[in-house]
């Protein structure tokens, strides 16, 4: 075999690899919009569930995701920002500060049905909160709490040392250059990587199904003490658990869940995009 | 040489990073609303020296400094010192300009922001004093919500000073401020420190004899950590009295 049919082979062997990794995508995005779409519409996203969930809309379970990635955020935002800050700023680099990213590296590979089960342990039962809104954001947002740790440092540790010295050598105290010199400059990241720790608290399924979803409510929660559904969780009860529910209602309720997890990657693609071109440092 | 009240003065200095000692007994007297130049071949002491007068370097982990430095026969290294009061009379410029990308007017009041030092309704006037400080104002009274850092370098560099007049500071440090500027630029600065030294004392590290020799009102040669000779710069180019002073100055080293 000559050089030039020996490259091109190559080259087509790489082509076909990337091919293929793209098909399973467009396949699945295909599969759902043609099953799905048809069941889209407004009634559909406003509505409650009915006849054993065969039939209405799924207006319980987009709120009660809603409930959930908004209480995940709650908790997770803050400690996960302020820890980035302790870590990056403050901490000195030695054994410890070591400790604590590999445990944070770690986190982010813990299964997340381990995460379900550990919210079930600690939330639920031993803090006696049951399954509710709260043990559920709680659970999520531990989930969530290495993704945004990691951007925060990354967008903290982006910022250039030299912020930090004009802010310290024109009398600014270290909390103050953190907080005027550097944390400004940081929020685009940051505020990246919680729009991404927002899309895997939507989807994931395994958290939630011990700490707070519910297999179907006949109202809408009124607490954060109470039970609710879920979009990925009602999309698993809907497809295994109730025989007879309609494939576009099966395959709409997956679009919905699609749409919403894409459409905040998106948002935080968009972001990233448009604050690194007003950067120039 | 005249003897008033020095501004600075430091008694046996000495600083350690570790166990290297990069200063070595330094006795300096740095008069007010003079130009001082620290001059030295790199790694000599200089750009150390002049970030003990604001303490910068505490920034760097494991330095200990030994002896006396007064900053108006205030001692700096007790610890009763105030370190934010400090930095405030202490202003400093570096090497690169940089100027945080923010417009031009919130680089002037970052620090009036940080300390409330000043209404807000004042920053405006606080503006405009400062760029008019650094003869900028002309130039960038229309551009006042611009991006600090489109404008050319030698801009920059006058804002970053600029950002330092609104401080009210009594001494600015400059450490190595043209480097990272063309010679006409360059020129362009010394011009406006031959202005500011009405109002406020200078001290500049370079590594630029014939900027020295220009600008400076005093200079102090360094080398190896020590203070090898200090004077007037005039005499001190004309009839250095120490040997190793006139190799360095007649270029023979450095």
């Amino acid at each position: 075999m000559n050089v030039r049919t020996e490259q091109k082979l190559a080259f087509s062997v790489l082509f076909l690899c990337t091919v293929l990794v793209v098909l399973p995508v467009l396949v699945i995005l295909g599969i759902i919009v043609v099953k799905g779409g048809s069941a889209l519409n407004w009634g559909f996203l406003t509505a409650m569930p009915r006849a054993g969930m065969t039939a209405g809309g799924i207006m319980p379970a987009i709120l009660g995701t809603l409930y959930l990635v908004m209480g995940a955020v709650l908790f997770a935002v803050p400690l996960g920002v302020l820890s980035a800050i302790y870590l990056v700023e403050y901490s000195r680099e030695g054994r410890i500060s070591r400790l604590i990213k590999l445990a944070i590296v770690n986190l982010a590979g813990v299964p997340s049905v381990v995460y379900g089960l550990f919210g079930l342990g600690v939330f639920v039962v031993f803090l006696g909160m049951g399954a509710s809104i709260l043990s559920g954001s709680l659970t999520l947002g531990i989930m969530i709490l290495p993704v945004i740790i990691t951007a925060s440092r990354e967008a903290l540790e982006s910022v250039p040392r030299s912020f930090r010295v004009v802010s310290l050598s024109l009398g600014a105290s270290r909390w103050q250059t953190i907080r005027y010199a550097v944390l400004p400059h940081a929020i685009p990241g940051i505020l990246t990587g919680t729009i991404l720790g927002l899309g895997r608290a939507a989807g994931e399924t395994a958290p939630i199904l011990f700490t707070v979803a519910a297999f179907y409510l006949p109202k809408l929660p009124q607490s954060m003490f109470d039970q609710t559904m879920a979009l990925p969780y009602h999309l698993y009860v809907i497809s295994t658990q109730v025989p007879g529910v309609p494939e576009n209602i099966r395959f709409g309720t997956a679009l919905v869940l699609l749409l919403l997890v894409l459409t905040l990657n998106l948002a935080a693609i968009l972001l990233r995009y448009r604050f690194r071109k007003r950067k120039r440092w | 040489m005249s003897m008033e009240q020095p501004i600075i003065e430091t008694r046996s200095l000495n600083l350690f990073y570790g166990s290297f000692q990069a200063l070595i007994n330094v006795d300096l007297q740095i008069q007010d609303r003079q130009i001082t130049a620290l001059i030295g071949p790199s790694g000599c002491g200089k750009s150390t020296l002049v970030r003990v007068f604001n303490r910068m370097n505490d920034l760097i982990d494991g330095v200990r400094v030994t002896g006396r430095v007064l900053v108006q026969a205030e001692n700096i290294y007790a610890p009763s010192i105030d370190m934010i009061a400090l930095r405030r009379k202490v202003g400093m410029v570096f090497q690169r300009p940089n100027p945080f990308p923010l417009t031009v007017a919130e680089n002037i009041t970052f620090g009036l922001e940080v300390h409330r030092s000043l209404p807000r309704s004042e920053f405006r006037r606080m503006i405009e004093e400062s760029l008019k400080g650094v003869l900028l104002w002309e130039d960038l009274k229309d551009r006042l919500d611009a991006p600090a850092l489109g404008l050319s370098l030698e801009q920059q560099q006058r804002l970053c000073i600029a950002r330092v007049l609104a401080m009210k500071p009594k001494i600015i440090l400059m450490d190595e401020p043209c480097s990272a500027l063309d010679p006409i630029a360059t020129m362009k600065i010394e011009d406006l420190m031959r202005e500011l030294k009405r109002d406020y004392t200078i001290v500049i590290v370079t590594h630029n004899m014939q900027q020295a020799a220009r600008a400076s009102d005093f200079t102090a040669f360094m080398y190896l950590g020590e203070l090898i000779e200090f004077g007037e710069t005039k005499s001190l180019f004309r009839t250095p009295r120490v040997k190793r002073t006139e190799d360095y100055i007649t270029g023979r080293f450095g």
